[in-house]
């Protein structure tokens, strides 16, 4: 939703960044203020695992140049798990699996980690397990998935929800779930969009990663972005996505290399 | 150092060692045992480098050492004893600086666990038929060492059809630093008998030491036995020993070995399925940082059709330390529908750690199963990034990594003390890396 007082939450200025030494971020412009919902869409290999992975600060990608500021500081310079405790949330496209490690350990962990760090404080095993399966109702979960290993052997519906449920523990201001709609079946789209819906708020914001208009169905974007070849080439209202989703993605690109692509790729 | 300055080594052994008290208690047979072994080690001599089966394990800084006499009581403190005991044993014996120590032992109603003279009062033509039979010493100087100086030892037998679900503990303490010493062990089980071996090597000083330890094992039909063994000796320690089981018709071993400690350990663990349908799994985890070196030498010998054989073994290697795992499966001729399985999974966790690792095959049947398979390798840094993009720390991410690979292997053990107290060695030790 878009909210006259809002404030900024992510201001992503001509970033470039660069994987094994090939260019895959072009410079990228991205405004991003709290309550909004956003999606960035575009063919696949345009870069949009990449622009994310950027921003949760993977260690593969090196940033060749540009800013971004994240509530209100800059990003680039902090380590991943610095950036996780200030708010930033990856949904992973594809979640690693972690053999050996059981999920409830885990996102103890990671929830317990988060709470230190705000000054609150920790939850024993007990009473996390109470916390932890109240949050898995929302999203459908059988309880068994607790005593797994992380993502181990889930199938890829049920990872999705697993991030769901991560994001749903660690509470940010910025979720960016890249492509949490593939592999879903359409009711496990309808239960993981509610649980997004029902985790929205007016303080924090949602980028959604897809190259399909469906999960749009559900969860309604106040921003739809186009990228290829790393940069954003067009930005529009909900009603973008529908004429991709009619016309596919070479018009935008035909379109964009007509006029100058500085202007289409500033977002706002 | 020559060839002889090595043989030399093992006189030098020899001749450090207090004599044997009251070895004139011993039966005939005994004596006879131990003469034979005493001839042995001196014609043998300490392996090199250039004996395949110690190409990596160099043990030259041994023989710069020397080792004196242990003097006093054969006692540790309370606490100490608290530190080591499980409370989850039924029985147990205790061996302080290979001496037995029996106000800390203690027996169960329907086995026999008691120490070597003790036990042969009533049960001598058993032990006869079973010691030293299984853990050859003609070509063995470790071994033969071992049994040159056999006079006391762990016993433990399993009566026809006796079921114990709790754990037998035989604990082998080092008090004194600088000395030798020579554990021993022997396990019986006798048809359909059941029983929970938990063998643990610990050093109360960190300090130097040497020893030199044999557990034999003989299951009979249909028995079964788990057995547990933990090596934590002193990081200056030598610590030398094997295990030689035979399993019996259609009986089962599972054993889950964990080497922590020592400078430089070497474990040799030989298992013959003798019988056919007999199974057996052997899971093994090195967890070693710093300059330490752990080497693990296992046989699973499929002598008889019908035989199971499984093994996981797992190194976690730090610093620059060093882990050796050579694991031979031999399936002789007629060892018809063998079924085996292996696979060495090794963790670097610096760039000066080594791991060298070696299956090794030998197929004399046609009709079997044997997959065999080795990965070496760093933490994935995909993993990583998935827990640090969580708020974990690196140092937390790596911790929890790294547990988790050792915990594969820990978690096959069922007794929840050890492993509590094994999952916090290994959080320990990673904490250290970090
Ligand atoms: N680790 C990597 N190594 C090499 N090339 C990569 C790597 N990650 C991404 N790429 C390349 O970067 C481009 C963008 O990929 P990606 O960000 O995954 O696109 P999208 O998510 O839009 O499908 C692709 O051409 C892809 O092959
Ligand atoms: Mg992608």
């Amino acid at each position: 939703m878009i909210y006259q007082d809002s404030r900024t939450l992510l201001a992503v200025r001509d970033l470039r960044a660069t994987v094994n030494g090939i260019e895959i971020l072009k410079g990228i412009e991205l405004t991003v203020k709290s309550g909004e919902v956003h999606a960035i869409m575009g063919p696949n290999g345009s870069g949009k695992s990449t622009f994310a992975k950027v921003l949760a600060g993977h260690p593969a990608y090196v940033v060749t140049g540009g800013e971004v500021a994240f509530d209100g500081g800059p990003l680039l310079e902090l380590q991943p798990e610095e950036r996780s405790r200030r708010g930033i949330f990856l949904g992973f496209q594809y979640p690693i699996e972690i053999p050996g490690v059981a999920n409830s350990q885990f996102l103890r962990l990671a929830y317990n980690t988060l709470q230190v760090q705000r000054g609150k404080d920790e939850l024993d095993p007990l009473e996390f397990d109470d916390f932890v399966r109240e949050k898995m109702k929302l999203l459908e979960m059988n309880p068994d998935f607790l005593d797994r290993s992380v993502n181990e052997g889930f199938s890829g519906g049920e990872k999705k929800r697993n991030e769901i449920l991560q994001m749903s523990l660690l509470d940010p201001k910025l979720a960016i779930l890249d492509e949490t709609d593939s592999g879903l079946d359409i009711d496990a789209l309808r239960v993981v969009a509610t649980g997004v819906n029902h985790l929205a708020t007016r303080d924090n914001a949602i980028i959604l990663v897809t190259h399909y208009q469906r999960l749009l169905n559900y969860i309604t974007p106040d921003f739809v972005h186009v990228m290829d070849s790393g940069r954003i080439v067009k930005t529009g209202g909900k009603e973008l996505a529908l004429e991709l989703e009619a016309r596919g993605y070479e018009w935008v690109g035909a379109e964009t290399s007509a006029s100058a692509a500085a202007n289409a790729g500033a977002a706002r | 150092m020559t060839e002889a300055g090595t043989g030399n080594y093992l006189d030098s052994l020899m001749r450090g060692q207090a004599p044997l008290q009251a070895a004139s208690a011993s039966p005939l047979w005994l004596k006879q045992l131990r003469a034979r072994a005493v001839e042995r080690v001196a014609s043998l001599t300490l392996p090199n480098t250039r004996d395949e089966d110690w190409r990596f394990t160099d043990l030259l800084p041994l023989t710069q050492l020397s080792w004196r006499p242990v003097q006093g009581a054969a006692l540790i403190s309370p606490q100490e004893l608290e530190r080591c005991a499980l409370p989850e044993a039924a029985a147990r014996l205790v061996f302080v600086d290979g001496r037995y120590a029996p106000q800390h032992s203690f027996n169960h109603a329907g086995l026999t666990v008691e120490n070597l003279p003790a036990g042969m009062t009533a049960q001598g033509a058993i032990v006869e038929a079973e010691l030293a039979r299984h853990a050859e010493f003609e070509h063995d100087a470790f071994a033969a060492l071992n049994t040159a100086f056999l006079q006391d030892a762990a016993l433990i037998i399993a009566p026809r059809n006796a079921v114990l679900e709790a754990p037998v503990q035989v604990l082998f303490v080092s008090t004194q630093q600088e000395t030798a010493s020579y554990p021993r062990c022997l396990v019986i089980a006798q048809e359909g008998s059941e029983l929970t071996l938990v063998e643990e090597f610990v050093a109360l000083h960190q300090g130097a030491g040497f020893s030199s330890a044999v557990t034999e094992m003989a299951l009979a039909d249909n028995a079964r036995v788990r057995h547990v063994r933990v090596q934590n000796d002193s990081t200056a320690a030598f610590h030398i020993a094997s295990c030689a089981v035979s399993l019996a018709k259609a009986s089962r071993y599972q054993a889950v070995s964990v080497a922590l400690g020592a400078r430089l350990s070497r474990y040799n663990l030989s298992v013959l399925l003798a019988e056919a349908g007999a199974e057996c799994s052997i899971d093994g985890l090195a967890l070693i940082g710093g300059r330490q070196l752990a080497d693990s030498h296992t046989l699973i010998d499929h002598a008889k059709p019908h035989g199971i054989s499984r093994q996981l073994h797992k190194c976690i290697v730090d610093g620059a330390a060093h882990a050796v795992f050579n694991g031979k499966i031999m399936v002789r001729p007629g060892a018809q529908r063998t079924d085996s399985s292996q696979s060495s999974r090794n963790l670097l966790l610096s760039g000066k750690a080594r791991v060298d690792t070696k299956p090794q095959l030998e197929i004399f049947a046609d009709d079997v199963k044997c997959a065999h398979g080795a990965t070496v390798g760093q933490l994935d840094a995909d993993e990583v990034f998935y827990l640090r993009s969580r708020g974990l720390s690196d140092a937390a991410a790596r911790k929890l990594l790294t547990y988790a690979f050792g915990a594969e292997v820990i978690e096959r053990i069922a007794i929840a003390s050890l492993r509590a107290r094994l999952e916090r060695a290994v959080q320990a030790q990673t904490g250290e890396a970090s």
